[in-house]
């Protein structure tokens, strides 16, 4: 696999081609910053909280949620589509049986459209190649110490879907309204490395 | 045309380890695993990264067990796998 995307010689290379691609007039000046921005702008972990709360409170939605996602969050106004093209969105249910987990083990992948950059380690070598492997001793490290007759599942984005985790409400909630119960979903509760 | 495959088919991921950038992580290579269901349909990533023209084909959640990948490990790990990875698996063949 590649390695930790850090390297000062590529982002050299990056910027000399892009001066390159401006001085023969293919790119304006800053366009690239400013796509970035752009596709940056609409993506939030908040999204995904708003997503994991109406899920909790409104069963019919989470089941569209699981069948179809990318349909489901167009009905709170939310999309995939910030990219070049719509990515699809596979949205997997923590349940009392099982635990899903997210990685990219190839590079990278994630969501960014619906829920802005991922956290650095989700980049790093060491989350990409040991989680795979030994999640229960990763989770572990994150603090999640999952019972012993819990399943873990891993989703290893190698192509063209995003995952997002849909992960269980927390006990004693009953009486939070839907804003109040998205506070409680982490950026870590949408990849699986925190319980919510 | 590459295979299709459905739900529940169990299938062998390919053992080739190509020269040039691929989707199949090596960790899943010449592996067991069961389709879950199609991801819709995509060029294959190995003839994009080199250019080269390539026409839509199926892409599958395939799942597999972890000792079966790695020999040990009670979790399970699902890939996302065009179709040229996988061939299906015969009958009784484990």
């Amino acid at each position: 696999m590649s390695g930790n995307h850090t390297s000062l010689a590529i982002s050299e290379d990056v910027r000399r081609v892009e001066t390159l691609l401006e001085q023969r007039g293919l790119l304006d000046a800053g366009e690239i910053d400013r796509r970035i921005d752009e596709f940056l702008a609409g993506g939030s972990p908040a999204n995904g909280a708003r997503i994991v709360a109406h899920a909790w409170v409104d069963d019919g939605f989470r089941d569209r949620l699981l069948a179809d996602a990318n349909a489901a969050i167009r009905e709170l106004g939310l999309s995939m589509a910030g990219g070049l093209q719509e990515q699809r969105l596979k949205v997997v249910a923590n349940t009392e049986d099982v635990h899903n987990v997210v990685v990219c083990t190839l590079c990278s992948c994630y969501p960014i459209a619906l829920l802005g950059p991922s956290p650095t380690w989700y980049k790093s070598e060491a989350y990409r190649s040991r989680v795979v492997r030994d999640p229960r001793g990763v989770l572990r490290e994150f603090g999640v110490e999952l019972p012993a007759e819990m399943r873990i599942s891993i989703w290893d984005a190698s192509a063209e879907s995003r995952y997002m985790v849909l992960p269980r409400r927390p006990s004693g909630t009953d009486g939070l309204s839907e804003e109040k119960l998205a506070e409680l979903v982490t950026r870590k509760g949408l990849i699986g490395t925190a319980a919510v | 045309m590459t295979e299709t495959y459905s739900a529940g088919d169990r299938v062998r991921t390919t053992t080739a380890d190509p020269a040039y950038h691929t989707r199949l992580p090596r960790y899943a290579r010449g592996a067991v695993g069961e389709v879950l269901e199609r991801a819709g349909s995509h060029p294959l990533a190995d003839d994009r990264a080199r250019g080269r023209p390539s026409e839509a084909r199926g892409v599958y959640h395939v799942r597999f067990a972890a000792r079966d990948l790695f020999g040990g490990g009670d979790h399970d790990v699902t890939v996302e796998l065009w179709a040229d990875y996988l061939e299906p698996l015969e009958g009784d063949d484990e």
